[in-house]
């Protein structure tokens, strides 16, 4: 059976047992005078059963599948002929796809060696093998447990408790699988950021004023040694986010308050949703408006001025990644300064205040640790931002601050360094990690002060 | 008279028929004439002439023509079971109802001889004659120096920086909170107790030398000692002010206040000398809610 129709049936046992737990609960409570003299719910006692039937079933199915395939190609490439036995790992990968190529019937027996023939037919008929056992152990595994859960209720065994204790450690099992994949990320940056430097020096990557990222393929190549220096993708990430914030920042926070605090209720039903339908454009369609709008539209501008501008620049991907992250910096705002009391407001109308002076000199500074948290957020946004720049910036890694000139972000040469062939362990390729690295450690930097902050602004109301 | 049913109190939620307690030989529902307000309710030279006041919420009749005089340096309080419209009528005073979209007022409110509601009328400047007090404290969190100073600076009250600190001190002074925080002026205003924050607030709407003071409930956040601090403030400033009361103490209006108004279902039910209001009350309705409350 495949492993997919071996989840259903352990699936459709689980409910099985629980209608038998459910059932056998009630017929042991019937004598004793009605289900109020269980110590838990019927509910609880079928839930147990299906519990005990499907878990250590699952378990099983889990293990079976993730391991078999290995232990059969082991005992498959045990099975060849001296003469045939591997020397390396990529051999022995190279003779398994064939092996399983002619089980499959995608390359014809005649066209193999009869040794591989051999283990083909040797590779099907252990699968075949593997399929039936691992079908029937999962069945009677499943079978089996939820007998013995079965059995063993009684009317004072209080299946609430360990319903609850079992369920509470698949809960932490789900959380745990997250923090487990994101501790391996980090794991796996950092360790190909570690071999990175084994190749490039420390101080070149961190000070050189460079990038040039080319290495020799071959090794009588002759080759430009490469550059390594990240301080232009740097000050090239900093110049377009700075750009982005600036545009952001005060067309977001204004149109917060304005909507928090001067719109009608009927004018905040449609403008608030549509401001946040910014942020549902995929980035993609910005990054190609900004390439094959907005840019052109500034080069042509600034030659009108007598100004040079490249045809791609950092203040069209800078304009443009802007308003994408307007609709962020808008509803942090708005919220932030709607969770300001009412009562605060009041107090300064009361006091004869107008409307704008409250906004001034009450709303906005209680608001403004909030507004600052969120403005943190979407600047770390902003540096994380790929598709925009890719497109409408430009590869050139030049070091400088003129906004009209193609500049290049860290997101970007780590996109160009990935794609297309490459060599996995050339210093090109690591640098995409190390700079990777840096970048996360960048962002998690603001996100904590962010969050610090905005945790703080929370605890003065709450 | 007798009264039966004299437990439920209005803080309940109840409906607000269950509040009336039913007397033995009058049938339960006991009808209100509109408009119809038993005892004095009006006054000669008033401060405010409130006329035929009318106050909606949407559809809902919130404040059914209420008319009422509310004399210079008078303490009135309002009192009546929950949801009866006190602080509805109370916001119409200084037009603070005006921040709610659906709330609309009709009738004729008038304060020294001027219309209230005249759409030509700048509600700034009525507002600065006319503070409030809120029922929950309500410090901006900024300094107390700030907090006191804010109304003043923003009506350009004080043209040197020792102008603002004699109108700090002096407001801090009639709040009686000078010799608690005169040393810590620059400390956050949040970081105080809430007795120190309604106080506070006092201070805040004194600042601006206003003409009347408006109070919702100032003293309900408030523990005993505390309640007794603001009650002797009120009592002070009544020399100088004119001071509106909304409260669910009955004791508290015996102490502070010259008139009670009682209030029932958006009705203004009868208004009286405080004394007589809670010794022998005219209108039965007004009866029955003080001795629900005492007996
Ligand atoms: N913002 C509002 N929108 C709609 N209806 C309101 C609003 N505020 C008050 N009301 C209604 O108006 C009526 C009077 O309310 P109000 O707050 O004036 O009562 P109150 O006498 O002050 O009660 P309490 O003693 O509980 O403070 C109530 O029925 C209430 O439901
Ligand atoms: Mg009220």
């Amino acid at each position: 059976m495949q492993p997919a129709n071996l989840l259903l049936l352990t699936l459709v046992l689980a409910i099985v047992a629980y209608w038998l737990g459910y059932a056998r609960s009630r017929s042991l409570a019937m004598p004793l005078g009605g289900i109020r003299h269980l110590k838990s719910l019927p509910f609880y006692y079928g839930a147990r059963a299906a519990l005990w039937s499907g878990i250590p079933a699952l378990i099983v199915l889990g293990l079976w599948a993730a391991f078999q395939g290995k232990v059969i190609q082991l005992i498959v490439i045990g099975g060849l002929p001296d003469g045939m036995m591997p020397a390396s790992q990529g051999e022995a990968s190279l003779l398994l796809s064939k092996i399983s190529n002619v089980a499959s019937g995608a390359l014809p027996p005649g066209f193999a060696e009869a040794p591989i023939v051999d283990a083909a037919e040797r590779l099907k008929a252990l699968q075949a093998q593997s399929r039936l056992l691992m079908s029937t152990l999962v069945i009677s595994v499943a079978v089996l447990a939820g007998f013995l859960g079965w059995l063993r209720i009684r009317p004072r065994l209080n299946a609430r408790a360990q319903v609850e204790s079992i369920l509470k450690w698949v809960f932490f099992a789900c959380a745990a699988l997250a923090i487990l994949t994101t501790v391996g990320i980090i794991f796996s940056v950092a360790f190909e950021t570690f071999r990175f430097f084994e190749k490039v020096p420390f101080t070149e990557f961190f000070f050189g004023s460079h990038w040039s990222p080319q290495t020799a393929l071959r090794a009588d190549q002759v080759a430009s040694q490469g550059a390594f220096g990240m301080i232009p993708l740097f000050t090239g990430t900093l110049l377009i986010s700075a750009i982005a914030m600036i545009v952001a920042v005060p067309v977001g926070l204004l149109s917060a308050i304005y909507l928090s605090e001067y719109a009608g209720k009927k004018v905040r039903g449609v403008v608030k949703p549509l401001l946040e339908m910014l942020a549902g454009i995929p980035t993609v369609v910005y990054g190609f408006f900004a390439a094959l709008t907005v840019a052109p539209f500034i080069s042509d501008v600034a030659a009108s001025m007598g100004i040079e501008a490249s045809s791609q620049s950092a203040l069209a991907a800078g304009a443009v990644m802007g308003i994408m992250i307007i609709p962020f910096v808008s509803s942090l705002s708005d919220d932030v300064i709607n969770a300001v009391p009412q009562a605060m407001r009041d107090g300064s109308l009361a006091l004869g205040a107008t409307q704008s002076e409250t906004m001034k000199k009450v709303i906005f500074p209680a608001a403004l640790p909030g507004i600052m948290g969120g403005i943190l957020l979407a600047v770390s946004r902003a540096i994380g931002e790929t598709m925009i720049v890719v497109m409408a910036a430009g590869l050139a890694a030049n070091l400088t601050a003129n906004p009209l000139e193609t500049v290049t972000t860290v997101t970007v040469q780590i996109v160009t360094l990935l794609t297309g062939d490459q060599e996995f362990d050339s210093a090109k390729t690591l640098a995409a990690f190390a700079l990777g690295a840096m970048l996360f450690l960048a962002t998690l930097l603001l996100n904590v002060i962010a969050l610090k902050i905005v945790r703080k602004y929370r605890e003065q109301y709450d | 008279m007798n009264t039966v049913n004299t437990t439920i109190t209005s803080e309940v939620g109840q409906p607000e028929e269950a509040v009336v307690p039913i007397s033995d030989e009058k049938p339960a529902e006991t009808v209100i004439e509109e408009g119809k307000t038993v005892g004095k309710p009006f006054a000669d030279d008033p401060k405010f002439k409130l006329r035929d006041v009318d106050v909606f919420y949407g559809d809902t009749r919130a404040i059914k023509k209420i008319s009422l005089d509310i004399g210079r340096n008078e303490v009135i309080a309002f009192i009546g079971p929950s949801g009866c419209g006190k602080s509805t009528f109370l916001r119409c005073l200084n037009r603070m109802n005006d921040s709610i979209d659906i709330c609309s007022v009709k009738g004729s409110l008038h304060l020294d001889d001027h219309d209230i509601y005249d759409p030509k009328r700048d509600v700034v400047e009525l507002r600065a004659r006319v503070g409030m007090v809120f029922q929950k404290p309500n410090p901006f969190p900024k300094s107390i120096y700030d907090n006191v100073a804010y109304g003043p600076r923003i009506h350009g009250l004080a043209n040197r920086k020792s102008d603002l600190d004699e109108i700090v001190e002096n407001s801090l002074r009639k709040a009686g909170l000078w010799e608690e925080v005169k040393d810590r002026l620059d400390a956050n205003a949040t970081g105080m107790s809430g007795g120190q924050q309604q106080r506070l607030c006092i201070a805040r709407a004194i600042a601006v030398s206003p003409e009347v003071v408006l109070m919702d409930e100032p003293c309900s956040a408030l523990d005993p000692i505390a309640t007794a601090k603001v009650e002797e403030l009120i009592a002070e400033l009544s020399e100088s002010y004119t001071i509106v009361i909304v409260t669910h103490s009955m004791q508290q209006a015996a102490r502070v206040s010259h008139r009670t108004a009682y209030f029932h279902l958006g009705h203004l039910v009868e208004v009286n000398e405080t004394n007589k209001v809670f010794t022998s009350p005219e209108h039965e309705l007004t009866e029955s809610y003080i001795t629900g409350r005492f007996g």
